[in-house]
């Protein structure tokens, strides 16, 4: 195969940020028609890369060079107008709008000043159905979904004419069918000759759609590859730089599955629902139990953690915690119950990025005391240091404002936060959405260690694999009702596992 | 973010959720003119409502601007200050014999500028429009008292035949130029925000500031032009106020801001921006100018009770925008 010439180079790219090289003589390169996955930890330059090439940030050294030409742009306005798009995770555009008005505003075809809203319209339909999409065009934006919403924004993104498009993890809020979706345009786009630029950190998906991929290592390139012919267990590898051991040395937690059996209820829900939120379920977790919740985005994983909690309250039902009748009310009273919740969204719901790592950190327990009983300053800081050492928080600096840290390590300050008041039911929510595979071996550790310990955890996650990993007993979740609850034995698979959710449990 | 979306089925017929604040504010309109027509006599006449457009006018001009800004998310608390500035300006320069077109170039010069000034306080210091154009507010009332403490009557001849004028449409119905004035603003008005890019630009800035800034658009230039165009339009109110009025006077207009305010979200636009219409401001005026017509013909309640159903209807309306933008954030999933 002769190799075409590439439309985006770059080469020898330095970033020296106060105290940091983010990049070191990085190279990269992006051939016309090929989805290009951009692979590596948090902080591995990633983020920095595609900011210098956007314009974010100017370059120490190096050359960027676009169709052949020297470019540097002013910012990602300057880099949009030269053909570089880029689509973030988060979706920047006015969902109060029309479809076709987020796709052209500021764009917008016009006679003697007045919009054509005509054209407007059936320009947007027909790239719209470029991308093999048909919605309405003069909905407002709001009434779609995220993953449609998402596509609105790279049909913004190539209707500029776009010869790179970037796409910074666009895929970490989709389900399984919407990122199905989004890889159907995605190809499209391809097809028609775009490169991309794709960040994700589900190497599933890389897999998928990706054709060659670049690994980044602290700011360095560890190398280019074409996705065939790397096997995922070696990209991890260059990814974080070490063997997988700390992944495989979990793989077997099945066999201990049957002991957990024989330990008491901690926390029984019987019939327990919410209308409108989740259909009344049954639930048991019993102490040092690890038991995971499947299901699709959507399918009430997060309703159930909101009850639990008295985050939300119950239509129905009944809880017990400990055997003993419990009415939660508030968070509070389950915390007072030994209940612990680390909610899925940790930027909104979790972090408070002003407060440093220390604020953050003690802030469950110092709200379980009350304002009027402060923790010692000594106190703070023994505990503090425990917890960072524990779990291996990075930078180890607990004066540093939690909105500086990774976030793998924000997560872990949250469930520091969560430990330090020893729950006896600790509730994770998507711990591991978002953050680095490194980081995210070492939450699964902590969920063993946890269970062996005898605490209850129930574990929300997405990612099937890391489910059936860590839990003694799975339920499943659909449309917001409790379809199943299995045992986790040699028996279940993924495959099964996403049968059960595909099928309602209905077999 | 607060977004009117999805589709209401009434009848057979679905209608755009985001049509239906300003359908239910017709309706009201309508059940209103219906019942008085049923209570008075000599009410149910199309005079009634052409009177509720001649003595509104200058608050149909100045709630017009007032959506402009509330559009983009923010409040303009001057425009009565700006309203009262203006009567006093065309007043004094008058009286001094300033010719009638100077006049009232000037006046709406300085009522832009005022805006102006107040759009790029709030924009290029990111302060809060409502602490902005507070003081702005007390800025332009103050102003007006180092004019003059008391009441300044307009007596110039071409002045006064205009404010006195009349058009007829035929069969007993008049109007004032006022009126047609506060029309063409209208009008004017609706077509920028509907067929011009400021217009759907002010959308977007309302729908959210951080994405129209990431989509590209000029969000500095058209917050800047929301208060600027709210100026104008309260100088534009004045000056159809001193016509009514045919005075100038510190005290004109006090509390002008907030009625301007409760005819925008009676007419259905969201406080948070992003999402309303100008139709809707005009009935929200009529709404409010009926009410008062009710009250006058009752005959025997205070003038206060304006006050007592304006606010009723203000918490039953924002509890109306609540309660159907709430249906969306209900049936939000994870």
């Amino acid at each position: 195969m002769t190799e075409p010439v590439p439309i985006l180079q770059m080469r020898g790219i330095d970033k020296q940020f106060p105290g940091v090289k983010a990049l070191d003589g990085v190279d990269f390169r992006l051939f016309p028609g090929e989805v290009h996955a951009l692979m590596g930890e948090n902080g591995a330059g990633k983020s920095t890369l595609i900011k210098v090439l956007t314009g974010v940030y100017d370059i120490d050294a190096g050359a960027i060079e676009l169709e052949g030409r020297p470019v540097a742009f002013s910012g990602p306005l300057a880099a949009q107008q030269a053909g570089i798009s880029t689509v973030y995770q988060e979706v920047n555009l006015c969902a109060n709008l029309s479809v076709a008005e987020n796709i052209f505003i500021g764009r917008e075809p016009r006679r003697f000043g007045r919009l054509q809203w005509r054209v407007m319209r059936r320009e947007a339909e027909r790239i719209l159905a470029s991308l093999d999409l048909d919605l309405d065009v003069s909905a407002s934006l709001s009434a779609y979904s995220l993953a449609v919403q998402q596509m609105v924004a790279i049909a913004r993104a190539v209707q500029v004419d776009a010869k790179v498009l970037i796409l910074d993890e666009p895929t970490s809020s989709l389900d399984a069918g919407e990122v199905e979706r989004l890889f159907g345009v995605m190809r499209r786009l391809k097809e028609q000759g775009i490169a991309i630029l794709f960040v994700s950190h589900f190497l599933d998906q890389i897999y998928e759609i990706s054709d060659r991929m670049t690994v980044l290592r602290n700011g360095t390139l560890v190398g280019e590859y074409l996705t065939r012919d790397l096997p995922q267990v070696e990209l991890v590898g260059k990814m974080i730089g070490r063997e997988l051991a700390a992944l495989e040395s979990l793989e077997d937690r099945r066999a201990a599955a049957e002991q957990a059996d024989a330990a008491a209820p901690l926390v029984e829900a019987d019939g327990l629902g919410r209308p409108g939120a989740i259909e009344p379920f049954s639930l048991t977790v019993r102490e040092g139990e690890v038991l995971g919740l499947a299901g699709l985005l959507g399918s009430g994983r997060t309703e159930v953690a909101r009850l639990l909690f008295g985050a939300d309250h119950a239509g129905s039902g009944t809880l017990r915690v400990g055997g003993v009748p419990v009415r939660l009310r508030t968070p509070r009273a389950a915390v007072r119950h030994k209940l612990a919740y680390c909610s899925e969204d940790r930027r909104a719901e979790g972090i408070i990025p002003e407060l440093t790592v220390r604020e953050n950190l003690i802030l469950a327990l110092q709200a379980a005391r009350g304002w009027t009983r402060p923790i010692a300053r000594r106190k703070q800081d023994e505990l503090v240091e425990r917890y960072i050492k524990a779990l291996d928080i990075r930078p180890a600096d607990p004066d540093r404002p939690i909105a500086n840290l990774s976030g793998g390590n924000q997560q872990k300050v949250l469930l520091a936060r969560w430990l330090i008041l020893q729950p006896r039911l600790l509730i994770l929510d998507e711990p591991t959405r978002g953050i680095d595979v490194g980081a995210k071996a070492e939450i699964q550790r902590l969920v063993v260690e946890l269970s062996d310990g005898g605490t209850a955890v129930l574990f929300i996650s997405a990612e099937l694999e890391e489910v059936l990993r860590l839990s003694h007993k799975i339920a499943v979740l659909r449309d917001r009702r409790m379809v199943a609850e299995l045992d986790n034995d040699e028996q279940l698979t993924t495959d099964a596992l996403t049968e059960t959710i595909a099928s309602g449990g209905r077999s | 973010m607060t977004t009117l979306t999805g589709r209401l089925r009434i009848g057979g017929q679905t209608i755009p959720r985001k049509y239906v604040p300003v359908l239910v504010t017709a309706g009201l309109f309508v059940a209103m003119f219906a019942a008085g027509s049923v209570r008075y006599e000599a009410f149910g006449t199309g005079q009634v409502i052409l009177n509720v457009f001649v003595d509104n006018a200058f608050l149909l001009v100045v709630a017009v601007g007032m959506t402009f800004v509330i559009l983009t998310g923010g409040i303009d608390l001057s425009v009565g200050s700006v309203v009262a500035l203006s009567t006093m300006l065309a007043a004094v320069l008058l009286r001094d014999g300033w010719p009638v077109v100077a006049v009232i170039g000037l006046v709406l010069v300085v009522g832009a500028v005022l805006g102006l000034g107040m759009g790029a306080i709030v924009h290029y210091f990111e302060i809060q429009p409502f602490i902005v154009t507070l003081a702005g507010m007390f800025l332009a009332r103050g102003l007006c008292y180092t004019i003059a403490t008391d009441s300044i009557p307009i007596t110039d001849p071409s002045f006064t035949a205009f404010a006195q004028a009349t058009i007829p449409l035929g069969g007993e119905l008049w109007i004032t130029p006022s009126v047609v004035a506060g029309l063409v603003v209208v009008v004017v008005a609706a077509y920028v925000l509907h067929y011009t890019r400021l217009g759907r630009n002010v959308y977007a800035i309302g729908g959210s500031e951080q994405s129209a800034l990431l989509m590209g658009l000029p969000v500095a230039r058209t917050k800047i032009a929301v208060y600027t165009i709210s100026g104008f339009c309260s100088a534009l109110g004045g000056l159809l106020l001193s016509f009514y009025m045919l005075s100038g006077y510190g005290l004109h207009a006090v509390g002008m801001e907030l009625d301007a305010i409760a005819a925008v979200v009676i007419g259905g636009t969201l406080l948070t921006g992003g999402s309303g219409y100008l139709l809707g401001t005009v009935l929200g005026v009529l709404v409010l100018g009926l009410i008062q017509t009710i009250i006058s013909f009752e005959g025997t309640l205070s003038s206060w009770w304006t006050k007592i159903f304006i606010g009723a209807l203000l918490f039953v309306f924002i509890l109306l925008q609540r309660l159907i933008s709430a249906r969306r954030t209900g049936a939000r999933s994870t």
